[in-house]
């Protein structure tokens, strides 16, 4: 499994658009800091291209590479190796190169730019653990989403919908329900459904940590309850955790099945 | 003929007393030792100079014109036994003490100066620490509070005092205070026609400012910082508020400026910034707006009901997460000529005014005054999309609520 992942890793690093995935993190990073040097507003900036981006490119990526490599794939599945290696090997590769361009792209101009000497240091922590969160999240799926579809189209389409689906149709779906539901306390109902949505439980998490959380008012001081104890910081982590964990599992389940 | 025998009579007498004005020393060595000794023994419009050292004493009634004048700012320690100086004859000055250990009762509001019905007094270089009340004007008029310093150590609003309280008092001027940590910076009741000027209040456990039923007072110049709840102007007429600045009043229940029930004020070249809510109106009607300037607020103006005929003209609105919330569909208030940072549109003829209207209230503020619950969708993509798409075609906030000519450059 290593090698396969170290081969995938290393053809990753050494393709074009890691490095384009990492200047442009790296270019966003270092100009919002030249426009504004206050690392807490900055941590907000880049929540809101996080949430939106990170899954978005983790998604595409994840499809493409997975078909791009078929033929490698079929030649490595004539070889003794485990199927499961073989997948989680090149499943790791993507994830963990992507990972790499944005720890490395966000990281740098905000440790130039004094990090280390800042309050912001944790917020900016957590923003890179969501956002390593939600890159291995996005490529788990879109791996399962390629694999149980031969059809490039068809494997595309089904990506990007999910990936509209989490980012923007679920939030509508969400706001429809409070509304609907307006005479009745939708306190636990809200966190419920911001738990089951990796990209809304990523926001969340960050949005609490910062000062605009004393926007959320009322809801927000009962999500900061929640949150803002260490059990309910564990439970959000476990829950993404779950979120990484079970396409992963899905995706060896099915590749052991799967007939190439 | 009468008459000049009452005027030569006067003038005799103020000449013999301002003659017979004398200074009575009190310290430790002095041939008068307290305070309260001094009073008694001074006769009208003396002087008690208070040497350096402490002076534990408290209930210290003035009832004649005197001046208490301290040097090297002498202490008066109350013991938390009860109210401090008490004042009950026009034309007394305090001038220069250090008091502290005002006594903290449930019953009474024991103040550290207290005024009492009288006239013609000035309160000027006191420093008051460990306090209940501060200074505290009882029907007390045409007097002046200038360049005290007041810090409190309040902790729960339920046993702490104001800063400094007006009480039906009339014409008196509030000057170069500085208030901290306690319940009210400064708090008026039923008092007219007060100047409030250069004063700093912050850090304060409710209210910077707070006005109940006062009318014609002036605000200038003053900065209200990092208080509980920022400055509230309740139940007020013709107040002018000028020149202000609101700063950090951040937390779920705070704003900069709470207005209720205020008719015909002036509110002209305040700053807000970094409040939670810059402005939060409520049932307010015909007050000007202009040349305020609104800062990184997460409401800049906060609009809830009941609100006509205001106009808010030539405002700076910069970088707010929401410029203005509005929960009815009715729009009677005039928005004109305002600097938008969330402005988008263009300027062809290059007059410095927008071509297209900007509308100030986001799809999303009307939803979240429909539904407090939505704000956790706060920053979701969705929301950005549905916001853009009601920019584009109101439907749902009042679409006549907006800046038929805003600008395209911030005024200065």
């Amino acid at each position: 499994m290593f090698k396969i992942l170290k081969y995938s890793f290393y053809d990753l690093i050494r393709s074009r658009w890691s490095y384009v995935y990492f200047l442009f993190y790296l270019a966003l990073g270092f100009v919002l800091l030249f426009l504004n040097n206050d690392l807490s507003k900055a941590v907000i900036t880049f929540m809101n291209v996080i949430i939106v981006l990170v899954p978005l490119i983790g998604t595409i990526f994840g499809v493409m590479y997975f078909y791009n490599s078929k033929e490698f794939t079929e030649l490595l599945l004539a070889q003794p190796l485990k199927r499961s290696s073989i997948f989680l090997g090149q499943y790791l590769g993507v994830a963990g190169s992507l990972t790499l361009s944005l720890v490395l792209g966000l990281g740098i101009p905000f440790v130039l730019y004094g990090l280390f000497r800042s309050e912001a240091i944790w917020n900016f922590s957590l923003l890179l653990v969501t956002g390593t969160f939600l890159t291995l999240i996005f490529t788990a799926l879109s791996f399962n989403i390629a694999l149980s579809n031969e059809n490039k189209i068809m494997g595309f389409g089904y990506a990007v919908l999910l990936w509209l689906f989490l980012a923007v149709i679920y939030d509508g779906l969400f706001l429809l329900s409070l509304i609907i539901f307006e005479e009745y306390p939708l306190d636990s109902f809200s966190l419920a459904t911001t738990m089951f949505n990796p990209i809304d439980l990523s926001r969340t998490l960050i949005l609490l940590k910062l000062d605009i959380s004393a926007l959320l008012g009322y809801t927000g001081a009962v999500f900061k309850q929640f949150f803002g104890t260490n059990l309910g910081l564990i439970i959000a982590i476990g829950v993404l955790l779950l979120w990484a964990v079970l396409p992963i599992f899905h995706l060896v389940y099915r590749s052991r099945k799967k007939d190439f | 003929m009468k008459y000049t025998y009452h005027i030569f009579t006067f003038i005799f007498l103020l000449i013999g007393s301002l003659l017979w004005s004398r200074t009575v020393e009190i310290c430790k060595s002095c041939a008068v030792k307290t305070i309260k000794e001094g009073v008694a023994q001074a006769f009208d419009f003396d002087t008690l100079l208070i040497k350096k050292g402490t002076y534990k004493e408290f209930n210290i009634r003035v009832d004649k014109p005197l001046v208490l004048l301290g040097e090297d700012y002498p202490v008066i320690d109350g013991e938390d036994k009860g109210e401090i100086i008490t004042i009950v004859s026009d034309g007394v000055t305090i001038d220069g003490l250090f008091i502290i250990n005002v006594g903290t009762s449930y019953t009474a509001d024991y103040a550290a100066i207290r005024v009492v019905e009288s006239e013609n007094f000035l309160i000027q270089n006191v420093v008051l620490e460990k306090l209940f009340f501060g200074i505290y004007l009882e029907k007390s008029n045409n007097g002046r509070v200038y360049h005290n310093k007041i810090i409190g150590d309040a902790i729960d609003e339920y046993n702490s005092g104001n800063g400094i309280q007006l009480w039906y008092s009339k014409n008196v001027t509030v000057e170069r205070n500085i208030v901290q940590h306690v319940r009210d910076g400064i708090y008026l009741e039923f008092s007219d026609n007060i100047t409030i000027y250069n004063n700093t209040s912050s850090n304060n456990l409710r209210y910077g400012l707070h006005f109940m039923f006062s009318n014609d007072d002036v605000y200038t110049d003053n900065v209200f910082e990092n208080n509980g709840a920022g400055v509230a102007v309740m139940f007020s007429k013709k107040i002018k508020m000028r020149g202000n600045s609101f700063k950090k009043n951040w937390g779920t229940a705070s704003f900069g400026m709470l207005l209720k029930e205020i008719n015909d004020a002036e509110i002209n070249g305040n700053t807000f910034e970094e409040n939670t809510v810059g402005i939060n109106i409520e049932g307010s009607n015909r007050i000007e707006y202009k040349n305020n300037n609104f800062v990184n607020n997460g409401w800049a103006i906060k609009v809830r009901g009941a609100c006509y005929t205001n106009s808010f003209v030539n405002n700076n609105f910069l970088y707010n997460s929401f410029d203005i919330s509005y929960n009815s569909k009715l729009n009677d208030n005039k928005f004109e000529q305002n600097y938008w940072s969330g402005y988008t549109g263009y300027d062809l003829d290059k007059n410095g005014i927008g071509d297209v209207p900007y509308r100030p209230v986001k799809l999303f503020s009307y939803i979240v005054n429909r539904t407090p619950e939505t704000i956790v969708l706060l920053r979701s993509l969705f929301m950005d999309i549905i916001d853009f798409s009601e920019r584009v075609s109101p439907i749902f906030t009042p679409d006549n609520l907006l800046d038929a000519s805003p600008l395209m450059k911030p005024l200065r």
